[in-house]
């Protein structure tokens, strides 16, 4: 067969994939339209209300904490193999179009990573899967009334995401350059179909808990499946966590990188493995600046949907949660930023930014100590009496919304900032607009912030539920910012000199950022997992379905604290041994020396 | 080496992460607890005010909006005696206490506020994009609060006694209220199959003229469908006290129809009604 034959029938096996795809895609559609309850007709029975019988105990052990434990497990993994193919994808896009050899071989190697955790994800998913069928019967039972023909199409959807997945891989070196490439690309583009519609599928489940839709007030299934799909919280859901995946899979496989880089003996390795570090770490800002974007948006969807579910969250036994989530993000941009200033002395121009990183440390650490003042302190009565209150007269205006809000938008602005810089050590802009552009940016820099500071004034003379409302402004002034920067500094370096980059050139210090992000990710996921899981208070489906086992209560801060502490300790110890056996994968015993040989020698 | 420094720094981290959870105010919120309702005559006025107060307060978690935060009025704050006044003088106000006078309209007011939080919404706090037309408040009869009548009726003796208006609602007489009870209607019985069936099952027929039945305790329901949306429809047997028919009484119908109805048989009754004729008028 020639190559164009053979082209032309890859090509047909790709369409067919894609076909394929596409109507396990429509196939939703098909059966859920079609799987309506027709109103009036028929017996529409209630949600079941399980009763402390219903609940097994095994062994003594926490059902709950057992089925926690391996759901955050499942969600680590699965958050991570979802979100490599992604960037491994735009990673080998680069590549392609750039025609650098270095992207494409770096994309291989997030792969090879991903390739070892994947069984990972479907062990510890088929653990999952037995622990709550088998403890939580009655609410699988009805969660699978609920979504019928779905359950099918999550399995259809599992094994076209191990197809997609193992083509994907192991076609990499056979469809590496020319036409191929593109072809590779296209399964890449399958996958990642393939496995972002696994997930939203996964998040109805999750959602429909939060905010049932598609069942009348009893329970009673009254809809389609489509419409308890799409639920009030699904989509909010989807782009949180799609959002969050990319941030944590660049920080897992940074940590791989830092791993290796202070591992390895030779300088050429050093500058590979440090240039790989860079490209998580940037890879897990992108992701991670728009998030906190996203969790506003979900959550003022919660408090659309119910306004009692937003206070619990904000207001109620979850707000001191916010606190250490604060402490848990001001620690990720605390990690990234650091190795971003220590990036800048990888070029020699990377000196002129050197006196400018001190201000933005000050805004970083500054916007870090205002997020996590608490408007209520935690006092002995004395100290109330001695104070005059629980609310410091200073620092407590600092504990309300309106400051976090500042305080958070400028630490991402100054995130980007620090971003900026590191690029732009490495050029000299040969436009000649550069002193305009230049000129443009601070402006956009000064009004922006400007901005920032006044809409959280305002926040401050408006009632609380304006308050929020305060806060959409400022998010656009940070996007604004972060888009039109970027704008401006690609056109103004389009073309520019550029001085070498020294990869490599880090010191050790910097690469203990690179752990700092993983494992603040890590522990920040599984905080906020158990803050939307609490949200449903003692209901299993929010006002549908009553949580009657004996374990229907919130756990203490510490409590929680503890078991995610423990669950993130075993991720830990589940990643460094996949790091470990994608590692052996590439470790070659050196043939042994024949008898006849030695004698040679 | 290297992988020891990387787990002995990554575990302090951890450390330190779990130090500061356990540092925090550490509160469990457990479910709300089943309270047994006050024994019928147990029960005086203060009595029943005292207990509205701490529905308010605890199971009817109406402090979490009802604050000085500004996501609902501030009940507890404000001079309900003058507020309620002027609500009912709005002239937005077109709900259940129109046309009522006295204590008795306030009661209506309230009751209906609770029950029906969208039939007027005070300016200035209804849903986003609404323009005050629908509240952010949970129907409290209906889950996660779940009020049952007598406890509405508390929280709705306590708000009339904060404001130093008369307290009006009756107290309560154990199992059914004031109101009378529904049918004893079991699951052996069997969903009903037909309107007419639904109709006789639940006894609808003894107090409506419905089906020739010149029932005429409740208010004629003929021509109904162009009275009221199906919603409203809904809501008037799911929710009697809701709205109440001119020249009836409230806590006539009983209250527990939404626990005692099958969803089909719910719409059956609904559709029916929707469809019935106007009365035909005599020449």
């Amino acid at each position: 067969m020639d190559l164009d034959a053979e082209m032309m029938a890859f090509k047909f096996k790709v369409l067919l994939v894609g076909l394929i795809a596409g109507l396990i895609f429509l196939l939703p559609d098909l059966v859920m339209a079609a799987d309506a309850v027709q109103a009036g007709g028929g017996d529409l029975l209630p949600a079941p209300k399980p009763t402390r019988a219903d609940y097994l105990t095994v062994g003594g052990i926490s059902s709950r904490t057992l089925v926690w434990g391996l759901a955050q497990m499942h969600l680590f993994l699965a958050a991570f193999v979802l979100a490599v193919p992604f960037f491994v994808l735009c990673i080998e896009f680069t590549g392609a179009v750039s025609k650098d050899q270095r992207y494409d071989a770096m994309a291989y190697e997030f792969m090879k990573i991903s390739m070892a955790a994947y069984s990972f994800t479907a062990l510890v998913g088929g653990g999952l899967a037995i622990a709550v069928f088998l403890l939580y019967p009655t609410l699988m039972g009805y969660l699978l009334k609920v979504f019928r023909g779905q359950t099918l199409i999550y399995a259809i959807l599992f094994l076209g995401e191990s197809v997609c997945l193992y083509i994907y891989f192991y076609s990499w070196q056979a469809l590496r350059y020319g036409n191929r490439k593109w072809a590779h690309m296209s399964i890449g583009l399958i996958l990642n179909t393939v496995g972002l519609t696994l997930m939203f599928v996964a998040n109805a489940w999750a959602s429909f808990m939060m905010s049932p839709a598609g069942v009348d007030p009893t329970g009673a299934i009254t809809g389609t499946v489509w419409e308890a799909t799409r639920n009030p919280l699904w989509n909010p859901l989807n782009l949180h966590r799609f959002l969050a995946n990319i941030a944590y899979g660049g920080a897992i496989v940074g940590a791989y990188a830092a791993y290796r880089f202070l591992s390895v003996k030779t300088d050429e390795l050093r500058a590979h493995y440090d240039w790989m570090g860079y490209t998580s770490n940037v890879i897990a800002i992108i992701g991670f600046l728009p998030l906190p974007f996203a969790g506003y948006w979900l959550m003022a969807e919660i408090y659309a949907y119910s306004q009692q579910m937003g206070i619990t969250a904000m207001g109620g036994i979850l707000a001191w949660l916010f606190i250490i989530q604060a402490v848990l993000i001001g620690t990720i941009l605390l990690g990234a930023n650091y190795y971003l200033w220590c990036g800048l002395g990888r070029s020699d121009r990377g000196q002129l930014y050197a006196p400018y990183v001190k201000y933005i440390a000050i805004v970083i650490i500054g916007g870090f100590l205002v997020w996590v003042t608490p408007h209520s302190l935690i006092l002995t009565p004395q100290e109330i009496q001695a104070l005059g209150g629980t609310h410091h007269k200073i620092l407590g205006p600092l504990g309300i919304m309106p400051a976090k809000n500042i305080a958070v938008n400028l630490m991402l602005v100054f995130t980007f900032m620090s971003f900026q810089m590191f690029f732009r050590s490495s050029r000299v802009a040969t436009v000649a607009w550069a002193d305009k552009g230049n000129a443009l940016v601070i402006a956009l820099y000064t009004v922006g912030c400007l901005n920032i500071i006044g809409a959280g004034i305002y926040g401050y003379l408006t009632p609380t539920v304006y308050k929020v409302g305060a806060s959409v402004p400022q998010v656009v002034t940070t996007l604004s910012i972060i888009i039109f920067c970027g704008v401006i500094d690609y056109f103004m370096f389009r073309g520019a000199t550029k001085t070498k980059i020294f990869w490599g050139r880090m010191s050790t210090r910097s690469q203990y950022a690179l752990f700092v992000l993983p494992v603040a990710f890590t522990w920040l996921m599984a905080l906020m997992g158990y803050i939307r899981s609490s949200l449903r208070t003692h209901w299993h489906v929010y006002t549908i379905m009553k949580d009657n086992s004996p374990e229907a209560f919130i756990p203490t801060i510490g409590q929680a604290g503890n078991v995610i502490t423990v669950i993130t300790l075993a991720f830990m110890a589940l990643i460094l041994f996949i790091f470990w056996l994608s590692q052996l994968g590439a470790t070659k015993q050196i043939e042994p020396l024949s008898d006849a040989k030695l004698e040679d020698a | 080496m290297t992988l020891l420094r990387v787990l002995v720094f990554s575990t302090s981290i951890l450390l330190v992460y779990t130090l500061f959870a356990n540092i925090l105010p550490q509160v469990q919120s457990n479910p709300p607890a089943e309270e047994e309702p006050p024994v019928a005559g147990d029960l005086d006025q203060a009595g029943q005010i005292a207990w509205g107060e701490k529905l308010f307060k605890g199971k009817g978690t109406c402090t979490l909006c009802h604050n000085d935060l500004g996501r609902a009025p501030n009940l507890l704050a404000m001079d309900l005696n003058t507020v309620f006044a002027d609500r009912l003088k709005d002239s937005r106000y077109d709900g259940a206490a129109k046309g009522l006078d006295g204590a008795k309209a306030i009661e209506a007011y309230i009751h209906e506020s609770m029950i029906s939080p969208s039939a007027y919404v005070v300016a200035g706090f209804g849903k986003k994009g609404s323009s005050d037309t629908v509240s952010p408040m949970p129907v409290i009869s209906g889950p996660p609060i779940s009020l049952s009548e007598a406890e509405s009726n508390a929280v709705v003796a306590f708000l009339q006694d904060k404001g130093g208006f008369e307290v009006t609602v009756p107290l309560p007489s154990g199992g059914g209220d004031s109101a009378a009870s529904s049918p004893d209607v079991t699951e052996e019985d069997g969903p009903a199959e037909t309107a007419e069936a639904a109709l006789e099952k639940f006894n609808c027929v003894a107090c409506h003229d419905l089906l020739g039945s010149g029932g005429d305790v409740g208010p004629q329901l003929a021509g109904i469908g162009k009275r009221m949306s199906v919603a409203e429809i809904q809501t008037s047997i799911l929710t009697p006290n809701a709205k109440i028919a001119e020249g009836f009484e409230p806590d006539t119908m009983p209250p527990d129809y939404k626990e005692q109805l099958r969803v089909s048989e719910l719409q059956l009754i609904v559709d029916y009604l929707s469809t019935l004729a106007e009365p035909e008028v005599a020449q």
